[in-house]
């Protein structure tokens, strides 16, 4: 039996690639007795910008936990290069949600940024010189140095996303996860952060990022997944993103509906 | 890395502060000499017993305001209090259990241990009913804070009937009494003072990371919560050998007053932690000093009024979010700002008009909206800058004000043309927003806005205004 979520896209089902960075095999998550994501399966192809989009609710934040163990799941398996994620943990970034965390918090741009090397640090070791220039260098790249010892509440939205991306630049990931780093920010930020993320992809990292702006998808984004609790659809944009699977996405979501109409007539001008 | 210099310096300020205060109270304390002698004799240190009582103390404080920070910005300073109120009913079984025993049943290290089994039982109570209900935290909180503080309560009555024991004393684990510390007690603080401090200063990186952001911390393949549970370890360690000097309830007190208070001083982890050990230990030495002085005054209590002292100065003057220093920060924010805005509105009024003519206060008027005297006020203060002179019917600028005011509103336009042509806001609305963002536009930022407009922005200094400067665009604001 074919599944309908199964159609399109990426090699989706049995047929699981060992090499590719992130397999997904049919991951089920459920938030006590509610499930969020059912039966995602799929690989995520190398190298690519990669475009995660649905309604709100959809499970878009959940995939990446999920992908990155941070939630539990009911059912189903994450691969890393055919390996388990404790064993391919250094070649994975994350940029979490600018939200997730309290902004108040007593520590500069540069004590963020230099949370992404943490982990090569190491336990108890102190953080050295060598490490700070390191961070400023990343905050260099999101046109932040001058703004490094700022305690954080004192950044813009924009700011601090830059920080965020600049302590994932830090970590020298392979496949990097984004939940939403285009929220909230400045023209001027979003600017920058596509650059480098496009940066990244041109240096064979994959790079996944959760979306909500679907004028901007077909400008920004190689591949993309459409969720709504399951797959909707998942492929090159130019094959996935269409008028039929977007309305399957954001079913009766009126508002939402004449944006979509409105982002399929630029994908197809382009 | 002068911004770094500049916090640092006013970190290392409320240390500073704090020094200072401890130096007042010793000059009170000299002048107590001559008028109390119950202080002299504490305060000065003569007795073998007082030194123990507050070195006891002081070290606890440390060791309370260290581990207390890292609790406070994990945002678990409630599950502190829970733990400390579940240590009870372990004090009073490890009585019954040690009288049972064939002992007294007032061996303290038996009873600390009893207290610190109990504090981690009613952490896992927490942490079970958390995993397994959708109960809000804080009920859980208080469910499990208020059932084992009742059930200690209860065994403590049932202690008090037996004929057998005497269980005289057990209650000062409830409010705390230094009196009864001996050498040996203050022998076990200090350990337990520096393990905690250790411990904290070995883990100060990993703990920064899970207190600011746990998901990253866990994705990056951190124990979070492992972490977590030494963390929680170390507050019912602290909790568990303060239960003898400050008492059960508010041993919470000292790890989180003096955290909070000396956040009120500094933006920077490191000096926060230091800040707030320093502050717990002085809570607990004067504290403890003056209790010992007056045995009719509980120490817990005198302990954490020491505390609220410390917490209430730092409230108010506090050099880095005080209210005192907010105040003043806010007023001199909004001072420049009608200086500037006095300045911008005079420029763009002579603008219009032939050279050399003064501008009325009727036509700054219509320019923009000014409350009350503002207007007025704001004038007076550029006349005494030497930027304004006032003229027979009118004002007009000094060639130093024409400069400041042309400089000014170069920077209020570029900053207009960037959101008409970089952001998708309304030309409408954008005079509003520049007003806000102009005063906090800095040097750097007009380099970075010249270089993105250069095309846009005409060669003479500074840019038409994008929209009318007629009265009715004035009207048109909020």
């Amino acid at each position: 039996m074919i599944l309908p979520w199964k159609m399109s896209g990426l090699p989706a089902g049995p047929e699981h690639s060992p090499y590719a960075p992130v397999s997904i095999h049919d991951v089920t998550v459920a938030y006590q007795r509610k499930p969020v994501l059912w039966d995602v399966d799929l690989d995520l192809p190398e190298g690519k910008l990669v475009g995660v989009i649905g309604p709100n609710g959809a499970g878009k934040s959940t995939l990446i936990k999920a992908i990155l163990g941070l939630v539990p799941t009911a059912s189903g398996e994450v691969k890393f290069y055919g390996g388990t994620l404790r064993k391919h943990r250094a070649l994975v970034g994350y940029v979490p949600q600018r939200e997730s965390v309290d902004w108040d918090f007593p520590v500069s741009a540069l004590d963020v940024v230099a949370m992404g090397l943490y982990r090569r640090i190491g336990w108890f070791r102190r953080i050295r010189r060598a490490h700070y220039e390191e961070a400023m260098k990343a905050l260099a790249r999101v046109g932040m140095d001058s703004l490094a010892l700022r305690q954080i509440s004192q950044l813009s939205g924009g700011q601090q996303q830059r920080v965020f991306i600049a302590r994932a630049l830090l970590q020298d990931a392979q496949i990097y996860f984004m939940d939403e780093p285009l929220v909230g920010v400045d023209a001027a930020t979003e600017q920058v952060i596509i650059a480098l993320l496009r940066e990244l992809r041109d240096a064979g990292r994959t790079v996944v990022v959760v979306h909500h702006d679907l004028q901007s998808v077909a400008e920004y984004f190689d591949h993309v997944i459409m969720l709504n609790t399951r797959v909707v659809a998942a492929g090159p944009t130019s094959e996935a993103f269409t008028q039929e699977n977007l309305l399957k996405t954001y079913g009766g979501r009126l508002t939402l509906l004449d944006e979509a109409a409105h982002a399929v007539a630029r994908a197809v001008h382009r | 890395m002068s911004a770094r210099v500049h916090s640092q310096r006013r970190g290392w300020a409320g240390v500073f502060w704090l020094l200072l205060g401890l130096l007042v109270f010793v000059a009170v304390s000299v002048y107590a000499e001559s008028a109390n002698p119950a202080l002299r004799r504490i305060f000065s240190l003569r007795d073998y017993n007082t030194r123990v009582v507050m070195g006891g103390t002081g070290l606890l404080g440390v060791a309370c305001g260290v581990i207390g920070t890292f609790m406070v910005l994990r945002k678990k300073a409630l599950l502190g209090d829970a733990i400390s109120h579940a240590t009870l009913p372990g004090i009073a079984i490890a009585f019954l259990v040690m009288v049972a025993a064939g002992g007294t049943g007032k061996y303290l290290p038996g009873l600390l241990i009893g207290a610190a089994v109990a504090g981690v039982v009613g952490m896992g109570t927490i942490i079970l009913i958390r995993h397994h209900t959708r109960l809000p935290e804080d009920a859980i909180l208080g469910i499990v804070l208020s059932i084992f503080f009742g059930a200690g309560v209860a065994i403590l009555g049932v202690i008090q009937k037996m004929s057998t024991a005497s269980a005289a004393g057990l209650e000062t684990f409830i409010y705390g009494k230094t009196a009864s510390m001996l050498a040996a007690d203050g022998q076990r603080i200090a350990w337990a003072a520096f393990i905690l401090i250790g411990v904290s200063l070995l883990l100060f990186k990993e703990f920064r990371a899970v207190c600011f952001d746990s998901g990253f911390t866990r994705a990056q393949g951190w124990p979070v919560r492992t972490l977590d549970a030494v963390m929680m370890g170390m507050v019912v360690t602290a909790t568990v050998i303060g239960l003898q000097a400050v008492g059960l309830i508010l041993v919470i007190a000292l790890l989180i007053i003096p955290p909070s208070a000396a956040r009120f001083w500094t933006e920077e982890l490191r000096v926060l932690v230091w800040l707030a050990a320093g502050m717990g230990a002085f809570s607990g030495v004067v504290g403890s000093g003056l209790s010992a002085a007056f045995p009719d005054l509980p120490a817990g209590g005198v302990i954490v009024l020491v505390a609220a002292s410390v917490f209430i100065v730092s409230l108010l003057f506090g050099r880095s979010r005080g209210l005192i220093f907010r105040a003043m920060a806010r007023y001199r924010l909004e001072q420049r700002i009608t200086r500037q805005n006095a300045l911008r509105a005079l420029f763009e009024a002579s603008e219009h008009m032939p050279a050399g003519q003064p501008v009325t206060e009727t036509a700054l008027r219509e320019i923009r909206y000014w409350r009350g005297m503002q207007l007025r006020r704001a004038l007076n203060r550029l006349v005494r800058g030497d930027l304004v002179t006032r003229v027979p019917d009118g004002w007009r600028l000094t060639p130093d004000g024409q400069e400041e005011a042309q400089r000014m509103v170069r920077n209020h336009r570029l900053w207009e043309l960037y959101l008409i042509h970089h952001a998708a806001v309304a030309p409408s609305h954008v005079d509003r927003d520049a007003d806000l963002i102009e005063h906090v536009l800095g040097h750097d930022m007009v380099k970075e806005l010249e270089a993105l407009l250069a095309a846009a922005t005409p060669e003479p200094p500074v840019p038409v205004s994008p929209h009318p400067i007629a009265p009715a665009a004035g009207k048109g604001r909020v």
